[in-house]
């Protein structure tokens, strides 16, 4: 089974929910996930932030729902870590 | 369920800022019931004496109408600011927030805001008069109804008073004192007009 194990998305999102809130939302989506956000721009009503995410096994789709729930967009996915276990299977 | 509900509600209040315009908007309306009860209540007593019935059915129905304009008008003028508020950050986001939180917040927070302006000061008017409530449906009542009725309204004024001075980080009975001074004006005014 191939499990992606580390994402670093860049996402632009409004202010608010603040970078608390939605790093936690993030983080909801699974019970071992690791959640870093980093903001790197703040315009009038948007701010650019880096997000990086590490699980066992990282749901992509459950996490851009949760991104775009609160408001946010996914510009791009600027790094991946994906692992192979075949011991799973 | 009810946890669920207050959560998501302070949520989407947090996302849109709001819980200011909530807090301001209760105040606002919850001193406008109470000091239209207070005139009506002063200006039955000035009269010549009435009917308690006569006098409980022109408080309702004014509770009632202040209740229903507090509803009508809030979520007419939030629900355009909110519109107007969503549309700025689609705009600058460049992309539908219709299902987002924010599109949540633009359906649900002026519902939430007209639900607040309304029911303060309908519900601030019943406890004004439920005295007169009390005395109509047969309870014994130690003080007159009217007077009682002038007792609670003043009560509540200067507890809104020290809710606002809690707010502002000032002197809660400065702030509780001067709210009540103005229903003292209102009363000294009604006298003086219609006494």
């Amino acid at each position: 089974m191939v499990c992606v194990t580390r994402m670093v998305l860049d996402v632009l999102k409004p202010h608010q929910p603040n970078a608390l809130t939605f790093s936690q939302a993030i983080a909801e989506v699974g019970s071992d996930y690791y959640v870093h956000l980093t903001v790197l721009e703040v315009d009038e009503s948007t701010e650019s932030i880096e997000i990086v995410i590490e699980a066992k096994n990282i749901d992509f789709d459950a996490v851009q729902s949760a991104i775009s729930d609160m408001g946010g967009s996914v510009h791009s996915i600027d790094e991946v870590e994906v692992h192979n276990d075949s011991d799973s299977f | 369920m009810l946890l669920k509900l207050i959560a998501q509600a302070k949520f989407l209040l947090n996302i849109t800022r709001s819980h200011h315009i909530v807090r301001r908007y209760f105040v606002v309306n919850g001193f406008d019931g109470a000091l239209t009860m207070l005139g009506l209540i002063i200006g039955f007593l000035i009269s010549a004496s009435t009917d308690l019935s006569v006098i409980v059915n022109a408080c309702l129905g004014a509770a009632i109408a202040l209740g229903m304009s507090g509803v009508s008008s809030a979520y007419v003028s939030e629900a355009a600011e909110r519109q107007r508020a969503l549309g700025k950050l689609e705009n600058a986001m460049i992309s539908d927030l219709q299902d987002s939180a924010h599109g949540q917040a633009a359906r649900s927070v002026p519902l939430l805001i007209a639900l607040v302006n309304g029911l303060s000061p309908l519900l601030i008017s019943l406890l004004i008069i439920s005295p007169l409530l009390l005395s109509q449906a047969g309870f014994s009542w130690p003080a007159s109804p009217l007077y009682s009725a002038i007792f609670i309204a003043l009560i509540l004024v200067f507890l809104l008073g020290v809710f606002l001075g809690r707010i502002a980080g000032v002197s809660w009975l400065r702030s509780g004192i001067q709210t009540l001074l103005i229903a003292m004006i209102t009363i000294v005014l009604i006298y003086l007009f219609a006494g």
